[in-house]
């Protein structure tokens, strides 16, 4: 993907921004401007909660150029609450600690630097769920 | 007219209203750093240090700790009007950190924003610049951060201890507070313990300057005249934190000053992660924040070279009992480990080494 094309999606990449039709409740992302179900152009914003589930997994080992770091990295198809799936790299995470069905949650990470301009692209990875909510009561209890 | 107050007094009394932390996940350990440099395994001052991923950068854990910050409250967007970034080491040279951090936190854009520097005080510059915005009126949240990716020189004595890691503090007027801000100072000079000139990779100490004219003068300066102002004695405080640049310096700093090994013990992370720079003081204070009740009383004092010192006296509210539940804590991130066994790992990790 081009750069000026993640510049224009950041608040899709950066804090999962999607839309929902108002009509026949649809979800899109990125967010898409009318409904590809019912035609209707009255959608909401809607920003997805971050949290998923892997339903597959793959292992990359010929990353596309600028992500050289990519090399061996898991990429995960997500399925989200909202009723969404997408693909999306795990990161924080050894292949041996991960399987399908497991909980994770997003977070915003280095996509890739542009070697010629030194830009940093920044946007959503997965990875397991840290503390589990098992911090739950922590200073109420 | 009164003689003017050495303390820095807002016109609305401020808080904490929130935190977050963040410390990633990969820990080397110090002796596989000695192994490669010759250092006798006894001369080492920690045993692991906090590493960051190949996909994280200073702006990347702000985020982090700044949405746990944001998780812990119910508080709307357009009532965040700053957010601060206290960092030395950040993504770019010149672009702010803080515009990514506000960009995915959905604060933009009517938010004042920017990166603060003052080496491992920047954080704690940060969270005086919050305070200010919120007491004067300006704001009625700020969000201050201190975060870092410590660099240092391979085979360098600061290889031991320069680690990743920081805090998140939002700020708010003192009846939203979990920890009410009762009085803080600021204590500066201009001393040369510690620099890196423009251009330059890596930081120099300045070797004479680093201990008793650098640290631990500016740190007791600034809590001693701080509890001067207050009418208080270290016995007043359940916790203490400081900066905390090795174990022995906090130690022997909590030592002159009248604390115990009690009051410092739940900030006192360096041990387990090393010197998270202007993350450090930052991150014991969350830590404290964790476990702490109300009526507590908090001293904390953060260090930068060049050199001075923060500190505030805080007081935690019974609001602490009602931040949400299931936002990691301090103790989640530092259970969450992956242990590096090799130093060339570590090399490409801190993106010393690339493929070429
Ligand atoms: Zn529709």
């Amino acid at each position: 993907m081009e750069l000026p094309r993640y510049h224009r999606l950041r608040s899709t990449f950066y804090r999962l921004q999607a839309s929902r039709c108002a009509a026949c409740q649809a979800t899109y992302f990125p967010p898409r401007p009318y409904c590809l179900h019912c035609g209707s152009r009255n959608l909401e914003e809607l920003r997805l909660s971050g949290r998923g589930r892997v339903l597959s997994l793959t292992r990359v080992y010929q990353p596309s150029r600028g992500f050289s770091d990519g090399v061996g990295t898991l990429t995960a198809l997500i399925e989200l609450p909202e009723g969404l799936r997408l693909i999306a790299q795990l990161t924080d995470v050894e292949p041996a600690e991960v399987e399908t069905g497991q909980e994770v949650e997003m977070v915003v990470r280095r996509l890739r630097t542009d070697e010629e301009q030194g830009l940093i692209v920044y946007g959503y990875k997965f990875r397991p769920v840290v503390g589990a909510r098992a911090a739950e009561g922590a200073n109420s209890a | 007219m009164s003689a003017p107050s050495i303390l820095l007094r807002t016109e609305h009394r401020v808080g904490i209203a929130s935190y977050g932390a963040y410390v990633p996940r990969g820990r080397i350990r110090t002796e596989a750093i000695a192994a490669c440099w010759g250092l006798e395994q006894k001369r080492v001052p920690i045993r692991a240090k906090s590493v960051p991923g190949p996909d994280e950068d200073t702006a990347t854990m702000c985020i982090e700790a700044a949405q746990n910050a944001l998780r812990r409250v119910a508080v709307a967007a357009d009532q965040i009007r700053a957010v601060w970034v206290g960092t030395e080491s950040k993504p770019y040279a010149v672009k702010p950190t803080s515009t990514v951090v506000a960009e995915a936190l959905g604060l933009t854009p009517f938010i004042s924003a920017a990166d603060m520097e003052f080496a491992c005080k920047a954080g704690s510059e940060a969270m005086q610049t919050a305070m200010a915005y919120v007491g004067s009126g300006m704001a009625r949240y700020a969000l201050a951060i201190g975060m870092d990716t410590a660099q240092s020189r391979p085979g360098d004595s600061l290889e031991y201890t320069a680690a990743a890691g920081g805090a998140a503090f939002l700020f708010g007027r003192a009846e939203n507070a979990v920890a009410e801000v009762e009085g803080s100072l600021s204590y500066v000079t201009d001393t040369p313990d510690f620099f890196r000139h423009a251009h330059r990779h890596y930081p120099q100490h300045g070797q004479r300057f680093t201990g008793d004219a650098a640290y631990f003068h500016h740190s007791q300066q600034a809590t001693r005249a701080l509890l001067d102002a207050l009418g208080r004695a270290p016995q007043d405080y359940r916790w203490a934190v400081f900066h905390q640049p090795n174990p022995k310096f906090v130690r022997r700093l909590a030592r002159q000053l009248g604390f115990t090994e009690e009051q410092i013990r739940p900030g006192f992370l360096a041990p387990a992660i090393g010197n998270t720079y202007a993350g450090s003081s930052l991150l014991g204070l969350a830590a404290v924040l964790d476990i702490a009740r109300p009526g507590d009383r908090i001293l904390f004092t953060s260090y930068g070279s060049g050199a001075g010192s923060d500190a505030l006296s805080l007081v935690v509210t019974p609001r602490i009992g009602s931040l949400r539940a299931g936002v990691p804590r301090v103790r989640d991130y530092l259970e969450r480990k992956q242990e590096i066994g090799d130093y060339g790992v570590y090399l490409r990790l801190m993106k010393k080494i690339h493929r070429e």
